[in-house]
């Protein structure tokens, strides 16, 4: 056969299925969707009623914080997510590991989390205003609500994909069974019960609106709830801001404790 | 300390896994079982350390652990069962941590077991760092740390390519030499059991029954690679086995 006729460098085929971290790009998207959004409302492309102007957006912003009226909405709200959130991550990490490890009570209980999962917790209210009163009880207990019932299923998701080799090990090892959860199962889980909490906060962040939308003062949800109520464009997008800018500092925070935490992922 | 099997059966629902076993384990001497796959060996291993119970027969512990003993039967696991998030120092102090001794105490255990298993310079690896040899030394050194009467090793070298695992074997012969321990090593490489194995059991295809004990009296240190006596014995086992492992291969699965 002849050498020369057919020769050629075989075809790449490879590659890709990789995606690599790159966050100028990530800025980019976001500079370019502001920068369309502040020409097209200018040149009245887009009319004001649709959209606010995002250099008024950000001089609301501005004079939010300026006032003073920034922390006093702020502090109220964070108080509310950290409370609520804490108590429904620690309530659900527990129950998650209980379900995770015991047959009875995951018997018992995956069937009730399912039912009380799909169940929109601002309808429940009302209820919780009752139950836990209007001031900030209520509040805290649908944020805690809203976060639990993820937490939960991440978490026994996490704990059933332990390598159950290395319980086992921690068996044959004569380990006590508390040794064994805490160093083998919760070390273990950790980094799907980590990826759950990725959602679970947010549902706190969405929650925390639903939960100022009664009864309360101050606060970010209260004062968005506000400005929708009067149609103040430029406040709504203000505060919807800072709950994006909230959303992406839980979520930086989250990607810190995993790096610092599952330094030992392959 | 010596373990018995007295008529041990067990099966996994309808499945007979083993049938009838009976087997002697001396002290101080290794006992290699082999057997085409599926054959229950490792179940066999399971059963003798307590993590699984046998269906019918008893087994039983003769003589007690010497002192100092922490865990008198201690598992290798063929994927080394390394904790990923602890580091090599970690993984071997995760076993001594229950047993109450002083840090003074644990420290000696942990450098001593280390400079055996020739680890020391990497106590403070995470286990990703490690090649697969060297995960088996710390595995090998997690299991010397709490001074074991009898080692069961569930096929620790299969997981490793073929000179690591000449390596490892010069080491565990190395280290049998210097204070020769009880173990009982489940293998499907007849190499192995004719290099290791005072001992070695056959065992024929599901449900297991022993074939042939093969006694090799030759002394672990004077074993070398490629020693034609031991070659003879490995043709020997394998014509033993031969059909059974056709037979085993030809086999669906119902699991």
């Amino acid at each position: 056969m002849s050498e020369t006729a057919h020769t050629r460098p075989v075809r790449f085929r490879g590659g890709g299925f990789a995606p690599k971290p790159n966050r100028k790009i990530g800025i980019v998207v976001f500079v370019v969707l502001i920068l369309l959004a502040e020409i097209g409302t200018r040149n009245g492309f887009i009319s004001a009623l649709t959209l606010p102007k995002p250099s008024d957006v950000l001089g609301t912003f501005a004079e939010l914080y300026q006032s003073g009226l920034l922390w006093k909405h702020l502090i109220p709200s964070l108080s509310r997510l950290a409370v609520g959130a804490c108590l429904g991550v620690i309530v659900g990490v527990g129950t998650g590991i209980l379900i995770g490890l015991f047959s009875h009570i995951r018997a018992g209980l995956v069937p009730l989390v399912a039912a009380i999962f799909p169940i929109p917790k601002i309808a429940l209210l009302p209820l919780f205003v009752i139950w836990f009163g209007i001031d900030e009880g209520s509040k805290y207990a649908l944020i805690a609500f809203g976060t639990f019932t993820p937490t939960v299923v991440a978490t026994y998701g996490a704990v059933d994909n332990v390598d159950r080799g290395l319980i086992r090990m921690g068996q044959s090892f004569g380990l006590s069974w508390m040794s064994i959860v805490r160093k083998i199962v919760l070390p273990g889980a950790m980094p799907g019960i980590l990826s759950g909490l990725r959602i679970s906060l947010a549902i706190a962040i969405i929650l925390l609106v639903a939960a100022e939308m009664l009864g309360a003062e101050y606060g970010i949800g209260a004062y968005i709830l506000e400005a929708g109520s009067l149609y103040d464009l430029e406040r709504l997008f203000a505060g919807v801001v800072i709950l994006s800018v909230l959303g992406v500092l839980v979520s930086a925070a989250i990607g810190l404790i995993e790096r610092r935490l599952l330094n030992w992922r392959v | 300390m010596e373990i018995r099997l007295n008529g041990i059966t067990h099966a996994y629902g309808d499945t007979a896994v083993l049938r009838d076993i009976s087997l002697a384990v001396p002290s101080g001497k290794i006992v290699c079982i082999v057997g085409p796959s599926g054959c229950g060996k490792s179940t066999l291993l399971r059963l003798m350390g307590g993590l699984e119970q046998p269906s019918e027969g008893e087994i039983l512990q003769m003589g007690d652990a010497p002192s100092g003993c922490l865990n008198p039967l201690t598992y290798i696991f063929q994927d080394f069962a390394l904790l990923p998030w602890r580091s090599v120092r970690g993984n071997v102090s995760l076993v001594l941590e229950d047993h109450n001794l002083p840090k003074a105490e644990v420290n000696r255990i942990i450098s001593d077991v280390l400079a055996r298993t020739k680890l020391t310079d990497f106590a403070n690896a995470l286990p990703k760092q490690l090649s697969g040899g060297m995960k088996q030394r710390v595995a090998i050194a997690r299991a010397l740390a709490v001074n074991p009467a009898v080692m069961l090793m569930d096929e620790p070298l299969s997981a490793l390519d073929s000179q690591t695992r000449e390596l490892l074997m010069d080491d565990l012969i190395a280290l049998w030499t210097r204070t020769p321990f009880t173990a009982i090593y489940v293998t499907h490489n007849l190499a192995e059991a004719v290099r290791l194995g005072h001992s070695i059991v056959v065992l024929s295809r599901r449900p297991g029954e022993i074939r042939e004990i093969v006694h090799l009296d030759q002394p672990l240190s004077e074993r070398h690679f490629g020693d034609a006596t031991l070659e003879e014995r490995q043709h020997y086992l394998w014509s033993l086995m031969r059909d059974e492992a056709r037979a085993a291969d030809a086999e669906l699965l119902d699991v």
